[in-house]
């Protein structure tokens, strides 16, 4: 079994943002890249279901230079080969045209599953591997709690949350596009033999020209989005400190809740 | 002069922080209070090949170098230093004399299960009475048919009641002269008259193993020895180089903990309407820790670097080790002052720096001994 794993890198979530002299993305110098959150489960759910069905896995990322380093470390995790969608013909698209380079990479791998995270810790459009989904014609889950590959990779039972705590539990046939939730598993810590096997592993670079796409459906070019500004709000002064001891505090936000907000 | 880290080795170093992050932190502090010693993180630490790091693939290890070594130890360290040490005793002392010194059998049997972290390494100079002055070692093996009967104590051995395999330096020829007269053997939990004694109730690095081990009349087979007859001081003066990049590392790490803790407290903490790091009493603390870990950090790793070009590193160990292990203190000191109240309690890691850096100046030769050995090279021939 093929297992494709599509993977972001962002900024980490504890490294203090500043905005870009053009106001419409992070000042990226001196910011501290990590894989998003949830694809790191991704990345684990793959290595495990390769691992159980005698397969392999494939990391998939598009971005900047820097990626590499998470490609990286995938592949210092167990992943067999990486694709690095770097060429700048890929660069600052929105979703859709991500999804159409991410699709065309996927398909060129022949991938029997494609893993990702549920959204990305920085723009958090969560609607990435939807469009994946759609482009390749594929079936696909989203918040993803729980999977198993069965019938030796015919199908997947597939776990998800719903609202109010409730799960839902669905059987569909594969190839599909299957978005995890961070906490599905407890990914595995890179060895040292890993770390060092990686360097040899294969990182691929196909151009747009390479995957059969046409350079103006991609990237910024392609792209139906534009990102005006970015900012952070405006800190209002509507905010009220309530001092006092535990107790009486408490008292009293219910009463500014029940009386002020009259949201209780 | 290039000082950036290769991607693998800052790969490394990313893995052994994630790794003290998500398996080492959540217990220090409970395992500091217990003096309990970590054996689950140390069985997950050589899952990923942290026992191994300095060995060759071919005998179950990383075989990465000692500039790697530097990295891992001080990652470790920034988390816990009694992970840090542990790790360290284990890798550059036990399972490096046998590496070093073992001929290919005594690799096979002992190198392997060790770099491997299937048994845990500990190492036995120092002893009652010989501290600072190990030649002056009174453990005693005398010869039998086929092989050795030890008798003696060892002091302070780290892993001395954990530990699975020890390498012990004890006199085989009371005649020959000093330096030549010390033989080093390899001893096994559960030989007969070979035992831990007294485990040590420590100020600092609690969660580390530190015991007495006890030999009496203990039977060790010939193909126990380690190298030829004799050669055990001069052997265990070698490894002691090696370890004193371990230390120089566990300083580092201790020292950049310590200043981080000190570092983020200072942003949060308000006295006088402001956060304390707006006080100029409280940057140049933090600006001199910063400056004294950033020493710390070139010496460590042009002593590892040294190491691992040409072996030679006595002079650069010792200054390494005297530099990052009096770093350790004086950030863990400055670490405590900032905190203030906060740092003399045990609700912050401040109070944990301070008490586990002081191992920094005396383990592995004192800061004394470092200097000893510095201006005994300068002044050589005077
Ligand atoms: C937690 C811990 C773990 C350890 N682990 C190990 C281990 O795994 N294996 C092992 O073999 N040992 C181990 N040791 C022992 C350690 O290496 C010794 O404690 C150290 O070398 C100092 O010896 P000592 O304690 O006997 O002090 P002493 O040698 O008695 O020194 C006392 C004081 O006198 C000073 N001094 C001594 N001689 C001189 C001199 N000539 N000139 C000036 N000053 C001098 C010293 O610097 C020191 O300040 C460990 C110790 C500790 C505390």
């Amino acid at each position: 079994m093929r297992i494709a794993v599509c993977i972001k890198q962002v900024p980490d979530t504890e490294a203090r943002l500043r905005v870009a002299k053009d106001g419409k993305w992070l000042d990226e110098e001196d910011l501290r890249f990590v894989i998003n959150e949830s694809d790191e489960y991704a990345v684990e759910e793959a290595l495990t279901w390769a691992e159980k069905t005698g397969g392999e896995v494939v990391i998939i990322s598009l971005g900047p230079a820097r990626v590499q380093e998470a490609l990286r470390k995938g592949l210092a995790l167990g992943a067999a080969k990486a694709i690095h969608l770097v060429d700048e013909a890929y660069q600052g698209g929105d979703a859709r045209a991500t999804a159409v380079a991410l699709a065309a990479a996927i398909q060129n791998e022949g991938a029997d599953l494609v893993l990702t995270g549920s959204q990305s810790d920085d723009v958090g459009y969560g609607s990435t591997a939807s469009l994946v989904a759609g482009h390749l014609g594929w079936p696909h889950a989203w918040l993803v709690m729980g999977l198993e590959v069965e019938e030796g990779g015919a199908t997947a039972k597939v776990t998800r949350e719903m609202e109010s705590g409730m799960n839902e539990v669905f059987r569909l046939t594969l190839p599909a596009v299957i978005e995890v939730q961070a906490g599905i598993n407890h990914p595995r810590y890179a060895s040292l033999k890993g770390i060092m096997k990686a360097k040899r592993k294969p990182i691929d670079k196909p151009t747009p020209a390479e995957l059969g796409l046409d350079a103006a459906s991609l990237g910024a070019a392609g792209s139906h989005l534009e990102i005006l500004e970015i900012a952070f709000p405006d800190s209002g002064d509507g905010a009220q400190m309530i001092e006092g001891d535990a107790a009486a505090a408490a008292k009293e936000l219910v009463e500014k809740l029940q009386k002020e907000a009259r949201v209780l | 002069m290039d000082f950036s880290l290769t991607p693998e080795q800052l790969a490394i170093q990313e893995a052994a922080r994630d790794f003290a992050l998500g398996e080492v932190d959540p217990i220090v502090d409970e395992y500091d209070e217990a003096q309990k010693f970590p054996m689950d993180v140390m069985m997950k630490a050589g899952e990923l090949g942290f026992l191994g790091i300095l060995f060759p693939e071919e005998y179950g290890g990383a075989g990465l170098g000692y500039i790697e070594y530097a990295l891992i130890i001080t990652e470790l360290s920034k988390i816990d230093p009694s992970v840090g040490i542990s790790v360290a005793a284990h890798n550059s002392l036990g399972t490096n004399h046998i590496y070093k010194f073992g001929n290919e059998e005594q690799r096979q049997r002992w190198v392997v299960p060790l770099a491997e972290g299937k048994k845990i390494a500990a190492w036995g100079l120092t002893e009652p009475d010989a501290g600072s002055d190990a030649a002056a070692t009174k453990s005693r093996a005398e010869k039998v048919e086929g092989g050795w009967i030890l008798n003696g104590t060892k002091q302070f051995t780290t892993h001395g009641t954990v530990g699975d395999v020890c390498v012990i330096m004890a006199v085989t020829d009371p005649s020959a002269p000093r330096h030549h007269n010390i033989s080093a053997f390899v001893l096994e939990k559960g030989m007969d008259g070979f035992r831990p004694g007294k485990k040590e109730n420590k100020l600092g690095i609690r969660a580390s193993d530190t015991a007495e081990v006890v030999m009496e009349n203990c039977f060790v087979p010939d193909e126990n020895l380690l190298g030829e007859p004799g050669e055990g001081f001069i052997q265990a003066l070698q490894i002691l180089d090696g370890g004193r990049i371990s230390i120089s590392a566990l300083g580092l790490g201790t020292a950049i903990g310590a200043f981080e803790t000190a570092l983020a407290y200072s942003k949060e903490r308000h006295q006088f309407g402001k956060p304390i790091c707006q006080f100029q009493a409280i940057q140049f603390h933090l600006a001199e820790m910063a400056t004294r870990i950033a020493a710390a950090e070139i010496l460590t790793l042009s002593a590892a670097a040294e190491m691992d070009r040409s072996g030679k590193v006595s002079q650069l160990a010792s200054k390494a080790k005297l530099y990052s292990g009096e770093t350790a203190v004086f950030c863990a000191e400055r670490g405590v002052q900032i905190l203030g109240g906060y740092g003399f309690i045990k609700d912050y890691r401040a109070e944990k720096y301070f008490r586990d850096a002081k191992i920094c100046t005396i383990g592995e030769g004192t800061s004394e001994v470092q200097r000893m050995v510095i201006a005994r090279n300068l002044l050589r021939g005077h």
